[in-house]
């Protein structure tokens, strides 16, 4: 008999592979965006849609001209600057400039992005690094806000109600409308019920795990319990949790992985950083809104604590 | 029938290609010619001890080594000593091996007699029949049943796991010789003076667990604990950990906690050798992959060339591109048809173009994946960054290289396709270099 083989291949065990890719990942993280998406669309309209257009659209093409600046191999197929895209949209208020917001999609990927090395090697959080480059950029764009379902009113987010003066008078939402998302706000800040069936889907995946974005939630949750109301032990919490881009951010930005820990104590060590981190520019700093900051501070830290958590190997002493 | 003790952390769902399970195992004939490599073990190397032109029977010793870890090595067929030479085996590691041309005949040596049994002779015996843990690893057995005198074992644990991808061969074992294991269990607990036996088999062999737990009913020191069904539950310290709920200390060896290891068939041969005093000198093995006609179990001369297994198992049945002695997680890739099957092969694997196909490596993303893979509990993609920035003594000191096993676990879900495990080899082999160095 003859036996025919084709050119062997040598090579280092293991010779077979799982058959998840990096892409597959990025595609999961869009589908968990869809419900959001599906959300702002809803509540703020064809506004809305224009503007995860223009960022996402912004920040693939950013991704393809880097890439052929740089004469690297075109990366938009991973999908990673598409969600960087969707991402930052979500980060953005309805009513933002379009070209704004373009800007800021350019902004994530070239800056925050490939000038670090691209795909993996960012150490902060593209989407959240362009989004504190347009508020310190363009303040007023940045926080002019719209309320759902009327066109061009302009309103206050519920933090901003229940934190500052210039706001009595208007009374904060309630709690399911918060829930659902009928409120003030960034495009994905504002329906906690689509932000957690995204994220529900992720953790089924496999995306993501739990540890930072409860670590992160329940630290906000306790903080303003303790520190949140006019005593001690009495703050609101259901509304620190819903209002605002904690869902968001929990279960979609601190989750991201080249910017967080990569070991579970590590990742519960930064989920209660930002949680500390949001609750203290919640309760005491000059923004209604502290979940971006304290993210992107954090992001700072990760190389920090990967380094002192390394894990004893199993037997280890 | 007990229940496993504890569950290691990490570890894959790997496919269990087990379609091989209910092949009984068919004997292959002798081939024309045998080639067999003066190496088959973990240790010194074997000297020749035929010349080209002598004539060799079934069971004649041909190689040796005095040195206390090593194993000896014997003629698997009768016939002349075609030549004596040094032949290139994958791993690019070049070994003396004698080539026999046989004669058919299978004629047995007349040496060959069942060893004396009181302690010393019978372990000076196992040393003499050549028997290695056939596990895959090839640690002389006689030497694991020699412990320090300060080492006091108490548990003998049999590794009848089998968590490898398509590999059936010790399933077959403890489906067609249940009685030969638990009398070599036994002989082992003589012989190394231990009160108790557990073995670990994965859930997915219920037959096995079946029949094992059956033969041993009436004996209250042998147990067969069932085991979660999980890539890499017969890795040595995880299935310790299984069956027994020790871990071996970093570093340390089984027997630091008083435990011994053995693999299912190598109870069950040393209870043949007990019998008839046969040295070892056949294997059964898996036949399997995509790209084999008929995948069976097989009883094969140590020796054969591949190409006799697979022609034997009716050919190909598209080109394979990857051969695979062993599983498809561990197991060493083969660049020729003539190398031979030896002690330790459990499993030749023919995978196709389809099955092997290679993502493009990327670049890492940190997803985290091979962390929680890693049954060590190490930190895989670190470990492959710094062997990238040429930073090996970061790899000991930092992130424990020295503790990876290389079950291939963090590579295989790897989206990224990152080579970790040939990075960590290659750091591991940096190290040795360096270590060498020093001194
Ligand atoms: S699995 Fe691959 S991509 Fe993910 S962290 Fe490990 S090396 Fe990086
Ligand atoms: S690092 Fe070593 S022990 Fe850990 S999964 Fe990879 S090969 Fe296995």
């Amino acid at each position: 008999m003859e036996l025919k083989t084709g050119i062997l291949i040598a090579g280092s065990s293991p010779h077979l592979r799982s058959d998840a890719t990096a892409r597959r990942i990025m595609l999961d993280v869009l589908i968990a965006l869809v419900p959001a998406t599906a959300a702002a669309v809803y509540f703020f309209g064809v506004r809305a849609a224009l503007v995860i257009a223009v960022t996402t659209a912004a920040s693939v093409l950013a991704e393809f001209v880097s890439n052929k600046i740089m004469k690297k191999p075109i990366t938009i197929g991973d999908l990673s600057a598409a969600v960087t895209g969707l991402l930052l949209a979500f980060n953005l208020p309805p009513g933002i400039p379009l070209w704004v917001a373009a800007i800021g999609g350019v902004f994530a990927i070239v800056v925050a992005k490939q000038l670090f090395g691209g795909l993996g090697m960012n150490f902060i959080n593209p989407a959240l690094a362009a989004r504190a480059f347009l508020m310190a950029s363009w303040p007023v764009f940045m926080t002019t806000w719209t309320t759902p379902m009327v066109d061009a009113v302009s309103s206050a987010t519920p933090l901003a109600i229940i934190k500052s003066a210039e706001a009595a008078g208007a009374t904060p939402p309630s709690i399911a409308q918060l829930f659902l998302g009928n409120v003030a706000g960034c495009l994905g800040e504002t329906s906690a019920l689509a932000i957690l069936v995204g994220a529900a889907y992720l953790v089924v995946r496999r995306v993501i795990t739990l540890e930072t974005p409860l670590a992160f939630i329940g630290t906000v949750a306790a903080m303003t319990w303790v520190l949140g109301g006019k005593g001690l032990f009495s703050g609101d919490v259901p509304y620190h949790l819903f209002a605002g881009g904690l869902m968001l951010g929990a279960f979609f930005m601190a989750t991201d992985y080249p910017t967080s820990p990569i070991t579970w104590k590590g990742k519960i060590i930064f989920g209660v950083g930002c949680g500390l981190l949001t609750s203290v520019i919640r309760l005491y700093g000059g923004y209604p809104e502290g979940v971006c900051y304290s993210i992107l501070l954090m992001n700072l830290a990760v190389p920090i604590i990967d380094k002192f958590t390394v894990p004893k190997s199993f037997g280890g002493a | 029938m007990g229940k496993a003790m504890k569950a290691f952390r990490g570890g894959i769902a790997a496919p269990h290609n087990k379609h091989t399970e209910n092949c009984a195992t068919e004997a292959m004939g002798v081939p024309a010619r045998i080639i067999i490599p003066m190496v088959q073990h973990i240790g010194a190397p074997c000297a020749p001890l035929v010349q080209k032109g002598d004539r060799v029977t079934v069971g004649q010793k041909i190689g040796d080594n005095d040195a206390f870890i090593s194993s000896p090595i014997h003629a698997s067929a009768s016939g002349t000593v075609a030549d004596v030479r040094p032949i290139l085996y994958a791993g690019g590691v070049e070994v003396v091996s004698v080539e026999i041309e046989t004669d058919g005949a299978q004629e047995t040596c007349p040496d060959i007699r069942p060893p004396a049994t009181d302690r010393e002779s019978l372990i000076k015996a196992i040393r003499e029949s050549g028997i290695v843990g056939l596990g895959g690893a090839g640690f002389p057995t006689a030497v694991k049943l020699s412990p320090p005198a300060d080492k006091k074992i108490d548990i003998l644990v049999l590794n009848g796991a089998e968590c490898e991808p398509y590999i059936t061969s010790d399933y077959r074992e403890m489906m067609e010789n249940p009685g030969g294991i638990i009398e070599g269990a036994r002989i082992i607990m003589e012989l190394a003076k231990i009160p108790r036996a557990l073995i670990g088999i994965e859930a997915n062999k219920p037959e096995a667990i079946r029949l094992l737990t059956d033969t041993v009913k009436d004996d209250p020191a042998i147990d067969v604990v069932t085991l979660r069904t999980r890539y890499p539950q017969g890795g040595e310290k995880q299935l310790i950990y299984a069956t027994t709920g020790r871990r071996v200390p970093a570093g340390g060896l089984p027997s630091d906690i008083g435990v011994l290891v053995q693999n299912t068939t190598t109870a069950s041969f040393i209870a043949g050798f007990v019998k008839t005093g046969m040295p070892l000198i056949k294997k059964k093995v898996t036949v399997d992959g995509s790209a084999m006609a008929t995948p069976k179990n097989v009883e094969v001369l140590i020796g054969t060339p591949l190409k006799d297994v697979f022609e034997f198992c009716g050919g190909f049945r598209e080109e394979p591109v990857k051969i695979i002695m062993g599983g498809p997680m561990m197991g060493v890739a083969q660049f020729s048809l003539d190398n031979t099957v030896i002690k330790q092969t459990n499993a030749l694997l023919a995978l196709g173009a389809r099955e092997v196909a290679l993502k493009p490596e990327i670049v890492c993303i940190k997803c985290g994946r091979c962390v929680s893979a890693c049954p060590m509990g190490l930190l895989p993609l670190y470990l492959n960054a710094c062997m990238e920035r040429g930073l090996f003594e970061r790899m000991a000191d930092d992130y424990h290289v020295s503790d990876c096993i290389e079950c291939g676990c963090c590579s295989y879900v790897c989206p990224s396709a990152r080579r970790l495990v040939q990075s960590i080899r290659y750091g591991k082999a940096e190290l040795r270099k360096l270590a060498a160095k020093k001194k």
